[in-house]
């Protein structure tokens, strides 16, 4: 009876744009330029949404926050690489995402003020809503990949979730049902290396997350995810595979989240401003600014217009925002069931009667 | 040391809860998100990793049920494991581990295998949080037999229960009322000391009515007393503090002497723990009874999210109306 290998894996690693904006020819597709542009216009659009989000909850204008600069990169590239026909389900830092899908930036900052009206998203939009318990938003990206490989549709399910969340056993599941029924699914760890105050490095003994596909039989690769052309050429990968029954995929786009947790948290609690700054050198957006400026694609007044853009953009938003009436008491009430238990009417109609006085 | 008195908050005095029974009992661990190096997300474990080591108080993954087996695995084999749900609201993953493993343990091995465990789980509303940040589910723990239930609404209580919590041979669950986690100070004995599970108190005696209450709902039903004093009308207020077990005694004794009551808690009102309170006076005092039993709960929905939340939450106007029901009923 001998003692054979009866299973060895390779987990491999995507970079294409260095830290000068210098992209690796052989690994860089044929993007057409303008699509470039809107790479980098999509990040300054989220990155100022998300700041203006923190000055907003300084002034007592916005709820808890979670801010995803650093990230941006993931965020656009999927957003980007997606069609009107994938499904998004979401965590709860993947606002940039949800924003570029069509979800109106008003509507998510309502979310967050803690609105219920932030949850009404436009008809037609394929879209789930935020997972705040962690984890628990995997298991839903297996499910509606199976959901449309059963009906025959040529899309995906692109799920999101933290570094901290593989811990969650809903990961395991989700993708290991993923696996067993071949689903139209593709998984993006967002692996910003802190889940609050905890480090990847107490979170898992394993030297990377893409690995964790193998355990599944399930293709995994990791990413330099503060690298837009890596992220959109894995997850055009990865989309590709769901969308023709080519089974799931596992992508760890490892990032960094330059800001707090959340509005909530003080991250210089837990680490050092040496690490922040390791990371801030690799952060997305000058990165690919590098790349256009040394491409003849963008300069000073381009990046001027650019951000008057975002602001009027942003602006705009607050605006919406803060231009929607109160909300009834009934908000409480109306989503409950199709038909309004009697006990409910009770209760809606007394606290009615209590705010009308 | 002795002797020595500090005005606490009830966050300092849970974490000088565990502070001084680690101090006191090698066995006892504290495990759980951010509990270590974070001190917490609202600071209740602040101070404790530099004391006591990682090895003592664990910063785990990010996993409830994780959490709670590694506990049980603990609890079983001679540790004394203090688990922290980061919210109440989050405590879902870890249910089956709760209820098909801690809680029936002893009866599952005929007392061979125990679990002294306390979960520490901040619980309610009131500070505008995000979703799934705001739950009261007392009523699932309740109706789970195995488990002690205990809900502190001052910091000397909040100390005192702790510690007894710790030294149970039963799993206790341990709800943080956050929302007056920081609202006031009290004194709080420096040295270890016990508040016994499965007694209530006497928040504010009265003769006309009993508000029976227990964490942050007690201060809602102080300020109705105080608003009802003003009109005439005298309210005891009785803070339940342990769910389970509960000291029928005080709170039945309170009601045959007022012979009205009125129940209050954050969770949804249909099958809240307020219904069993009121079961039991039904029971036991149902013949001094000048008035149905009134209750003042949240409502039978989802808990909104911030900007709709002072409308859920039972608040003192809700707690007075209800009293005067009584009374003129
Ligand atoms: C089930 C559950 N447990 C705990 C929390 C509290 N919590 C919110 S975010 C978070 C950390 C998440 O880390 P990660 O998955 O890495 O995502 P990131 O926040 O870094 O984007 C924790 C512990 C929660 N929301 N849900
Ligand atoms: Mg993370």
């Amino acid at each position: 009876m001998p003692r054979t290998t009866v299973y060895e894996a390779v987990t491999q690693r995507l970079e294409i744009l260095d830290l000068d904006g210098q992209v690796d020819a052989e690994l860089m597709p044929e993007f057409d330029p303008n699509k470039i542009l809107e790479f980098y216009r999509n990040m300054v659009l989220i990155r100022a949404f998300d700041n203006k989000a923190l000055k907003l909850q300084r002034q007592g204008r916005m709820g808890t926050w979670p801010p995803i600069q650093g990230q941006e990169a993931i965020q656009v590239a999927t957003a980007m690489a997606m069609e009107d026909s994938d499904w998004l389900i979401p965590a709860f830092r993947e606002q940039g995402v949800m924003v570029l899908r069509g979800i109106p930036g008003h509507t998510i900052y309502a979310y967050w003020a803690g609105d219920e009206r932030g949850s009404e998203f436009p008809d037609g939009i394929r879209c789930f809503p935020i997972a705040v318990p962690v984890g628990s938003q995997w298991q839903h990206g297996a499910g509606v990949g199976l959901s449309l490989k059963l009906r025959g549709e040529q899309a995906a399910a692109v799920v999101f979730g933290g570094d901290g969340s593989t811990s969650e056993g809903d990961f395991h599941e989700g993708i290991n049902a993923a696996g067993v029924f071949k689903t139209n699914t593709v998984f993006v760890i967002q692996n910003n290396q802190w889940a609050i105050s905890v480090p990847l490095s107490k979170q898992t003994a394993s030297q990377t997350l893409a690995q964790k596909a193998h355990a599944y039989g399930v293709p995994g690769i990791q990413v330099d995810g503060n690298d837009i052309f890596a992220v959109h050429v894995a997850v055009t990968e990865a989309l590709e595979r769901a969308r023709t029954g080519g089974g799931p995929t596992l992508i760890e786009a490892e990032t960094y989240r330059l800001g707090d947790h959340t509005t909530a948290d003080d991250a210089s609690r837990y680490r050092s401003d040496e690490e922040v700054d390791q990371w801030r050198v690799k952060d997305p957006v000058p990165r690919l600014r590098k790349y256009l400026e040394a491409n003849g694609l963008w300069d000073d007044e381009r990046e001027k217009n650019l951000e008057g853009e975002a602001r009027k953009w942003v602006d705009a938003q607050v605006e919406a925002l803060e231009a929607m009436p109160p909300q009834p008491p009934e908000a409480i009430f109306e989503y409950m069931y199709d038909k309004m238990p009697p006990h409910l009417e009770e209760q809606m109609a007394a606290l009615k009667a209590e705010v009308e006085g | 040391m002795s002797g020595q008195r500090q005005r606490l908050t009830i966050a300092q005095a849970v974490r000088d809860a565990m502070r001084d029974e680690m101090r006191l009992d090698p066995t006892v661990l504290v495990l759980g998100e951010d509990v270590g190096v974070d001190g917490g997300v609202f600071r209740a474990t602040d101070g404790l990793i530099e004391e006591f080591g990682p090895e003592r108080v664990i910063d785990t993954p990010l996993a409830e049920s994780g959490i709670i087996g590694l506990s049980v695995g603990l609890a079983a084999t001679g540790f004394r494991p203090v688990a922290e749900m980061q919210f109440m609201g989050f405590v879902y993953p870890a249910i089956n581990q709760l209820f098909s493993h801690a809680a029936r343990m002893r009866n599952r091995t005929r007392g061979r295998m125990t679990i002294p465990m306390v979960v520490r789980m901040p619980y309610g509303g009131g500070i505008h949080p995000p979703e799934h940040h705001s739950e009261s589910y007392e009523s699932l723990f309740l109706n789970t037999p195995g488990f002690k239930v205990v809900v502190p609404s001052n910091p000397y209580d909040a100390k005192g229960l702790l510690i007894s919590a710790m030294r149970s041979n039963d799993p206790v669950l341990f709800m943080e009322p956050k929302r007056i986690y920081r609202a006031f100070r009290e004194e709080v004995p420096d040295e270890a000391y016990t508040v016994p599970l499965g007694s209530a108190s006497v928040a504010h005696t009265g003769d006309d009515v009993s508000l029976i209450a227990w964490g942050s709902m007690t201060r809602v039903c102080h300020d109705a007393a105080e608003v009802l004093a003003v009109q005439g009308i005298s309210a005891e207020v009785i803070d339940l503090r342990s769910l389970n077990p509960l000291d029928r005694d005080t709170f039945i004794g309170s009601v045959v002497k007022t012979g009205r009551a009125v129940v209050v808690h954050e969770a949804p009102k249909t099958n809240g723990f307020g219904a069993e309170i009121v079961a039991q006076i039904n029971e036991y005092a149902l013949m001094h009874l000048e008035a149905p039993v009134q209750r003042v709960c949240g409502f039978d929905t989802v808990f909104p999210l911030a900007h709709m939340e002072k409308l859920y939450l039972p608040n003192r106007d809700r707690v007075v109306a209800a009293a005067k029901k009584t009374m003129e009923f």
